[in-house]
């Protein structure tokens, strides 16, 4: 794995699909999938953080779960450091689990009631095995001192914590593997405001230290324009905007992000001003049956006839701006400028 | 609780918080509970009599002492005699014995196997989970107290069997609840946090996820001893009992053609065995309480 | 004017392990008809506590109001009567919660549901009471509700689930509205439609609204005055861009900061994120003569810790309970 440690590229995901198998009445052993994740592909720099947004349903935390492999993909190839993760088998993904990390939402439930601090911390280390026992204590002592715990504590249980020291003991947990790739799934977002901020600065001081990679799935678009480097918009199990963080806020181009950004509440004046809200109705359409066409058409204030009819492929329009929207021009004109021009 | 940071010079200095293991919370939690804690006494004293009783009262529970029927209380028989003259003070302190080891063992072998099938199918779903779910259905849906009989008249009344024959009937409940739990806790993200980290699939089931699933179980575990001295007393009623071995079940079977003549001999072990399925139900109550989190939080 | 809700020196104590603990210390504040009034703050600051105390909904036997007086309409709601409380929730005073999953019931349609409201409090007949339930989802905007009336909440989405609430809740056209982080379970696209038609009933119908939230977003967007409350005591109160433009408790300022907003242009800078250390104080503490916020402060003396700050009140009509409230 070391060779390839000079590539820029960390984490290459290709045609990722996840499905699930949904019982439907009718006949009986009949069944329907559920495309949660549908042919989705990206990229992460090392020492970078790419954002997957999107609301409930969207697949964002189901394509972080694959890329970890706690979900099984149904087709796609998952390239971390260079090693092929989705083929790995038996011993071999085990340990090399070690190189992904996982830091979980629910600061309650992500850690096991009945371990102390410490042997929560050091169970990676004894599940994989590749640090002598007598140097793992060295390691949790140090990785409490890393996310700001004090060495005391690691003798407490998880109930004696608050929600924000319980998730320093994710992080530390996650980073007691040395790991290339950390995947954030909304870690913040369980957590009182002013304590949401002391984690977002722990992990960019972390990022900084030690070089990690984050893969930041999240649904609020405010920590992640602070932490993030680019963004994957996800719809439906499909990514239908990815750009890189200024492009994205600043020029957004699918009319699903256009809104998205819409309606995110701001105490800035000026962006309240600013900012028209575009109101999509309704809600996403069946996610076992999708219509054929864009499966935002039918939200989509501005949809013609050619959206409802074929799906549009996310294609590149400027400096690595992607987008699927067959009304995005080659120019990089968003179809909900009009929109905005013509109400005004 | 202390305080998230230590950045803060002016903070009051940090509390000490001390290191309490779930557990400890838990029996803190009972202690509270006034029923199930006299509840408990009484079911010690119980347990006490029934381990060290025969040892003081080495006496024979089938050695005809004095005249049958004799009441309560005549010469020196605090609780009188049976149809046969025996000592129904040394036979209860010695069934004691018999009707309490009968419920633990029983409940254990159910535990075993209701553990053992809710939780490869709770843990691995799929066909794992349809095959022994058919298998716990079709144990269900046994009339239990006919099976049992079939089992002990088939393979003697000797103790172990009546005790197997007991587990064997009511597991089923067991698989149920630690198939729920499993599947549950399976899902809960530390569960992910394991299977990240590379924690092979036998320490995720039995180091993981089982203690987490423990607090239903011990409770139903509680309940199925009481319910299993209640099954045992019902088979030795029926006469399906090992004859050499004296229970609380036994005694009331022996003695059940006398009902009216001379109620006590009923009555006195019936009594028993009522105080101890009781107490143990109140102190299974009082495990549920202490043992459930939404309870406890807060 | 007199105001339409005015809550004066409000205590409410809640009985807890440790003893007694006062989770709303000497509130006091006034609502007026068609206002839209928001309170902010972290878990456990007692947002909603107040919220429960005016709705006479405190937790039996754990929660009471120990002093102060809650006056509506010219009522004074603390010496009520269990059966006139009822009358006005519902009628006078209605509440949407943040879990429109299990608010509710899920064996009756939605339509017998917001009926059974109408005629409990307005005896209306069961058949206008089912053709007033579909007006009520029609103002709600939810398409083509003459046949969605008879839905059971399982074939709702999350969103249209929280717009049947807020139909119940308007179904006795109250003047008061109270909704305790209506979003938080919802949706960013979800939310901005829950909004938009919170506002335009509020503007309709003259209901004055209370919106419970933690998001000082939602607050800009929502509504006219705010109260930040920490630890069960006011913090701050005022007009909502006054205390956004310039925040007079350092924890407003905190709340305010220590969130990555979205702005109107977006640069490569990214500061690092104001944090407000340390957590917010056990209900042990609650009781104490001294300012609660002292051992989250930077700008914390030996007054903030000997006795509790007065309300400074500034000529826009701020108010900030902070001995250092001028310098902030």
């Amino acid at each position: 794995m070391s060779d390839n440690a000079s590539d820029p590229t960390l984490l290459n995901v290709e045609n990722l699909t996840v499905r699930f198998a949904v019982k439907r009445g009718g006949g009986w052993g009949q069944r329907s999938y559920l495309y949660a994740v549908d042919d989705i592909s990206f990229t992460v720099r090392r020492g970078e953080t790419l954002a997957i947004v999107g609301e409930s349903g969207s697949g964002k935390t189901t394509a972080a779960l694959a890329v970890a492999r706690l979900v099984e993909a149904y087709e796609g190839c998952v390239e971390i450091g260079g090693t092929d993760f989705l083929n790995l088998q038996n011993e071999e993904l085990r340990q090399a689990r070690a190189k992904v990390q996982f830091i979980f939402q629910d600061p309650y439930s992500s850690l096991n009631p009945r371990l102390r601090a410490e042997a929560i911390v050091r169970e990676p280390l004894d599940s994989l095995n590749s640090v002598p026992p007598a140097e793992r204590q060295a390691i949790v002592d140090r990785l409490f001192r890393e996310v700001g715990l004090r060495p005391e504590q690691q003798r407490l249980f998880p109930h004696q914590f608050s929600g924000g020291q319980r998730q320093r003991i994710g992080i530390a947990r996650a980073l007691s593997t040395q790991p290339d790739l950390i995947i954030c799934d909304e870690p913040v977002s369980a957590l009182d405001v002013a304590v949401q901020a002391q984690i977002l600065n722990l992990l960019r001081k972390l990022q900084t230290n030690f070089g990690l990679t984050y893969l930041f799935i999240s649904h609020d678009l405010g920590v992640v324009q602070h932490m993030c480097d680019s963004i994957a918009v996800m719809y439906m199990g499909r990514i239908v905007e990815y750009a890189d963080r200024l492009s994205l806020f600043n020029n957004p181009l699918h009319p699903y992000t256009a809104a998205l950004l819409s309606a995110v509440p701001s105490v800035d004046r000026k962006r309240r001003e600013q900012t028209k809200r575009i109101l999509i109705p309704g809600d996403p359409p069946d996610p076992i049956n999708p219509p054929k066409g864009c499966r935002f058409a039918n939200r989509c204030p501005v949809a013609q006839n050619t959206c409802r009819e074929s799906q549009p492929p996310l294609r590149e329009i400027t400096g690595g701006h992607q987008v699927a929207c067959h009304l995005v021009g080659d120019d990089g004109v968003s179809p909900m400028k009009e929109l905005a021009t013509e109400e005004a | 609780m202390s305080s998230d940071t230590m950045n803060k010079p002016a903070s009051p200095p940090e509390e000490v918080v001390k290191a309490r293991h779930p557990a400890a919370e838990a029996w803190e939690m009972f202690r509270r509970n006034h029923a199930a804690m006299a509840a408990l006494i009484v079911l010690s004293i119980i347990t006490l009599v029934a381990i060290f009783g025969p040892i003081f009262w080495p006496a024979d529970p089938f050695e005809m002492v004095w005249a049958p029927f004799s009441p309560p209380g005549e010469e020196g028989y605090v609780l009188g005699t049976d149809y046969l003259g025996r000592d129904l003070l040394i036979m209860l302190i010695h069934g004691a014995r018999v009707s309490i080891v009968i419920g633990l063992a029983a409940a254990f072998v159910s535990i075993v196997i209701g553990v053992t099938v809710g939780a490869l199918a709770g843990f691995y779903r799929g066909w794992v989970e349809e095959v022994l779910m058919r298998f716990t259905e079709f144990f269900q849906v046994l009339p239990t107290l006919l099976f049992s009989m079939v089992i002990v008249a088939l393979f003697g009344a000797s103790l172990p069997m009546i005790t197997f024959a007991i587990g064997v009937v009511s597991w089923t409940a067991v698989a149920r609840i630690t198939r729920a739990e499993f599947m549950r806790i399976r899902e809960l993200e530390f569960v992910m946090a394991s299977r990240a980290s590379g924690t092979k699939n036998l320490r995720l089931i039995f180091g993981v996820i089982l203690p987490n699933a423990l607090p239903p179980i011990i409770v139903q575990a509680a309940l199925m001893v009481g319910s299993a001295i209640l099954f045992e007393a019902g088979l030795s009623f029926l006469g399906l009992t090992d004859p050499n071995v004296v229970s609380w079940g036994q005694i009331i079977g022996s003695n059940r053609q006398y009902i009216l003549d001379a109620s006590y001999t009923v009555t006195i072990p019936g009594v028993a065995i009522f105080v101890t399925v009781l107490a143990i139900s109140l102190v299974g109550d009082g495990l549920n309480d202490a043992l459930n989190p939404k309870l406890r939080q807060r | 004017m007199e105001p339409l809700l005015k809550v004066e020196n409000l205590r409410i104590e809640l009985t807890t392990r440790d003893g007694i603990a006062p989770v709303i210390d000497n509130l006091s504040l006034e609502l007026n008809a068609g206002e839209s009034l928001s309170f902010v703050g972290e878990s456990g600051c007692g947002k909603s506590m107040t919220a429960l105390g005016i709705m006479g909904l405190l937790p039996d036997k754990i929660g009471r109001i120990a002093s102060g007086s809650i006056i509506f309409n010219g009522e004074d709601l603390t010496k009520a009567s269990d059966a006139r409380l009822r009358e006005i929730r519902g009628n006078d005073i209605s509440m949407i919660f943040q879990e429109p999953m299990t608010s509710l019931n899920p064996v009756y349609t939605i339509g017998e549901q917001i009926a059974e409201v109408l005629r409990r409090h307005q005896n209306l007949s069961a058949s206008a009471a089912w053709s007033k339930a579909i007006d009520l989802l029609d103002a709600v905007r939810i398409p083509n509700p003459k046949a969605r009336v008879s839905d059971y909440p399982h074939q709702m989405s999350g969103g249209q689930r929280q717009r049947v609430m807020i139909a119940i809740a308007l179904a006795c056209e109250p003047k008061i509205l109270i909704a305790d982080e209506p979003t938080t379970a919802l949706d960013v696209t979800v939310q901005a439609q829950i909004f938009d038609l919170l506002r335009d009933l509020g503007r309709e119908t003259g209901t004055a609204i209370i919106l419970i939230t933690h998001d000082m977003g939602a607050v800009a967007e929502m509504a006219d005055r705010m109260i930040v409350m920490y630890a069960g005591r006011k913090a701050e109160e005022g007009p909502v861009e006054q205390i956004i433009d310039h925040p007079r408790h350092p924890y407003t300022k905190g709340l305010i900061s220590c969130v990555p907003h979205l702005m109107a242009t977006l640069t490569d800078e990214r500061p690092e994120l104001t944090e407000v250390g340390g957590i917010v104080p056990g209900l042990k503490e609650f009781g104490r003569d001294a300012c609660l916020f002292a051992s989250r402060c930077d700008r914390v003396d030996d007054k903030c810790l000997s006795a509790r700050p007065p309300e400074m009140a500034f000529d826009n009509q701020q108010f900030a309970a902070c001995w250092h409230a001028k310098e902030v």
